[in-house]
């Protein structure tokens, strides 16, 4: 129970990040020696798997796009105070919108109609399913941590029921709705590119990846180039003294959960529509989580995030070809790195402070000393 | 109503509602003392492990619950040291845990058993057997309660007793004992504990320490009683929904109780229901089993948000204790 300890801004930037990320690494290479890998071999293989090839670059992009919609709506909903657990249910409600509009407009409008209004759809799920606990918390001061965790299973619950009821495809035994009309499907990279005569090979990786980009400049602009934006940023720096300068905070909860839902909804875009194309239980697979550690690593900036999106989408990619690679290597090794990294980089942020503030202390007056010996 | 079929969702209700209880109270111990734990989800898997390694392996269920309670404990102390010690975000150590233990419990017992990250089925001397087994057998031939009696309230296990057990034990600790009073005191204004010269680091610690130890319980109870062995990700989201029944009980141990026998008896509906035809004057069709399944959830939400009662946390939950100097 130690006073925080007051350190130099590029130590606190700069350095602490990286040594509590390099703190996540080494425990990360003490469980991987444990369980007989060497740790050296494991990054040089999936530094390969995620960048030695163009597929494999590809592969680890398109993961990243999912993780730049979770981590920007974690990092939206931090800087307005809040603390949303529920991307993982908002991107489940975000993929039902999107895909309702596919099933319904799919053979009635053409691609260039139909993609935008499914985007717009994925948003507006995802904000529907971030509303009812931003309203919650802002007027009836239900803790929106709990709230959000609620709603991830009730989202999760009503999917289900969607999914084996109402829109499970006739005839199919397995739980997944009509496969989307091919004007709803978001092209692939390798389509696109195939457009302008160049040759890519064919994976998971789609236009989405654009509309990550976009989002994470949309959100640079809207929190720190407009007025909404620096009143949300009031709000979650002091909810008090934001309201003393008339702020109103009930708006900017809303508008922070609004946004924060409506990124974390574009999940359904580039895994439903951009891959999948048709809608089954499961899709989000703990992207919203991830999101978390995104953002943390990621400093809750739009730039730290999609470094941190391709640091993670690595990773994925990494973890799933040293999977064929090395015997006895699991994805789960993946899940157990980023829970240290959250560990490290999130809840034991401070941990390491103490400790660089003495070695910070030890290397000051020393540095006062030489100067004077110069001028002796 | 037909007797067996009440005595058997009455056995299903308190099986299902065990590992809740348990884990709900470890929640409660650590809440009511300022820390919030949304660890328990992580904490309950990576015990179950544990138990189930450690099961497999030696054969000794005493060794078996030895290991994990000794990693619920170091779990717990883990979550002291970045939380009570150096003031970290709380939610995000919850995070932190679950996600570790979701991905560390499969890669060790890949790495161990070779079997897809399960631990091999238990040997029954490993496992919980009945504490009443001979009685519950006589009983169930009686007439009309013998199922009710015999399998519904006596063919369980010693954890099920133990859990139900807990709870008057877990209030008369909080309200009627000194240090329950500390305790309490702590997760409502720990600056006055620390002014009537206690330490609210060691009353925190403490209370974390007996999270870890019932959470360890709770996983154990998934292992060496409810499943054979343990398999990855095992838990399934219990430790959120103890979370929500320690929140509907209102942060108290008999109110926790209550909840997670409410949840545990909708558990056990939704699963005989599954693939029930609604009555006809309902307008046929399957029962919405999903419905079922989300309505502990919702039902949370609503008392949280103040229309059924009002659920109040402890006035200091979630902010780390910095000392005045």
């Amino acid at each position: 129970m130690s006073r925080p300890v007051e350190l130099p801004r590029w130590m606190d930037i700069g350095l602490l990040p990286l040594v509590n990320l390099a703190l996540a690494l080494a425990v990360c290479a003490l469980v991987l020696a444990a369980v007989g890998l060497a740790p050296l071999q494991v990054l040089a293989l999936l530094v390969k798997g995620a960048f030695g090839s163009a597929s494999g670059i590809s592969y680890t992009l398109y993961y990243a796009t999912t993780f730049v919609f979770t981590g920007l709506a974690v990092a939206v909903a931090f800087h307005g105070g809040l603390f949303n657990i529920g991307g993982e249910g908002q991107a489940m409600i975000g993929g039902l919108g999107c895909s309702l509009v596919a099933l319904a407009l799919g053979d009635r409008l053409p691609a260039a109609l139909l993609l935008p209004l499914m985007v717009v759809a994925a948003m507006a799920g995802g904000a529907l399913w971030a509303a009812v606990p931003a309203a919650l918390q802002a007027w009836r001061g239900s803790h929106i941590v709990i709230t959000t965790i609620m709603f991830n299973f009730i989202a999760a619950a009503g999917l289900a029921w969607l999914l084996v009821g109402p829109l499970k495809a006739p005839g199919s035994m397995s739980i997944e709705t009509l496969p989307f009309a091919e004007a709803a499907q978001m092209p692939g990279l390798h389509q696109a590119l195939g457009w302008l005569g160049i040759a890519w090979p064919r994976t998971p990786l789609n236009l989405s990846v654009l509309l990550a980009l976009f989002a994470a400049v949309a959100v640079a602009l809207l929190l720190w180039r407009t007025r909404a934006g620096y009143e949300l940023r009031a709000v979650g720096f002091s909810a008090d003294a934001a309201h003393y300068g008339g702020v109103r905070p009930r708006r900017q909860v809303m508008l922070a959960m609004l946004v924060s839902g409506a990124l974390a909804g574009l999940v359904g875009i580039n895994e439903l529509a951009g891959v999948q194309h048709r809608l089954l239980l499961d899709y989000v697979m703990g992207a919203g989580f991830t999101g978390i550690a995104v953002s943390l690593i990621g400093r809750n900036h739009p730039l730290g995030i999609v470094l941190a999106s391709l640091l993670f989408g690595a990773l994925y990619q990494g973890g799933a070809e040293l999977v064929f690679e090395m015997p006895g290597f699991s994805r789960d090794m993946v899940t157990t790195l980023q829970g240290l990294i959250v560990l490290f980089s999130g809840a034991m942020a401070q941990v390491a402070a103490p400790g660089l503030a003495r070695v910070h202390a030890l290397l000051q007056p020393r540095q006062v000393l030489d100067a004077g010996a110069h001028h002796g | 109503m037909d007797e067996a079929l009440i005595g058997g969702l009455l056995a299903s209700t308190l099986r299902v509602s065990t590992p809740l209880i348990l884990c709900a109270l470890a929640g409660l111990l650590s809440e009511r003392s300022g820390v919030i734990d949304l660890g328990l989800e992580g904490k309950m898997l990576l015990t179950a492990f544990a138990a189930g390694a450690t099961g497999a392996s030696t054969g000794s269920l005493g060794l078996a619950l030895a290991a994990a309670l000794a990693v619920g404990l170091a779990l717990s102390m883990l979550h002291g040291y970045a939380c009570v010690s150096h003031a970290g975000d709380q939610v995000v150590l919850g995070m932190a845990l679950t996600m570790v233990a979701s991905g560390l419990s499969i890669v060790l017992g890949i790495t161990w058993f070779k079997q897809g990250g399960q631990t091999p089925p238990l040997p029954d001397a490993v496992r919980l057997s009945p504490w009443f087994g001979d009685l519950a057998q006589s009983l169930q031939t009686w007439p009309q309660v013998g199922t009710l009696l015999g399998t519904g309230l006596l063919g369980h296990n010693a954890l099920v007793y133990g859990a139900l057990a807990l709870v008057p034990g877990a209030w008369f600790l909080l309200y009627r004992t000194r240090l329950g009073l500390r305790l309490r005191a702590t997760g409502e204004n720990p600056a006055m504990v620390d002014a009537a010269g206690l330490s609210v680091k060691a009353l925190r610690y403490g209370a974390l320490a007996g999270n870890g130890l019932l959470c360890a319980l709770a996983g154990s109870y998934l292992v060496l009683a409810q499943g054979a062995n343990f398999v990855p990700n095992m838990t399934a989201g219990r430790g959120y929904m103890a979370l929500a029944a320690m929140i509907f009980g209102k942060w108290r141990p008999v109110g926790a109780l209550w909840a997670c026998l409410l949840f545990g008896f909708l558990d056990a509906v939704a699963i005989r229901l599954q693939g029930a035809s609604l009555p006809a004057a309902l307008g046929g069709g399957a029962v919405p089993v999903q419905a079922i399944q989300a309505l502990p959830y919702v039902m949370t939400v609503v008392l949280l948000a103040g229309f059924i009662g009002r659920a109040r946390a402890p006035a200091a939950l979630g902010i780390p204790y910095v000392k005045e100097r």
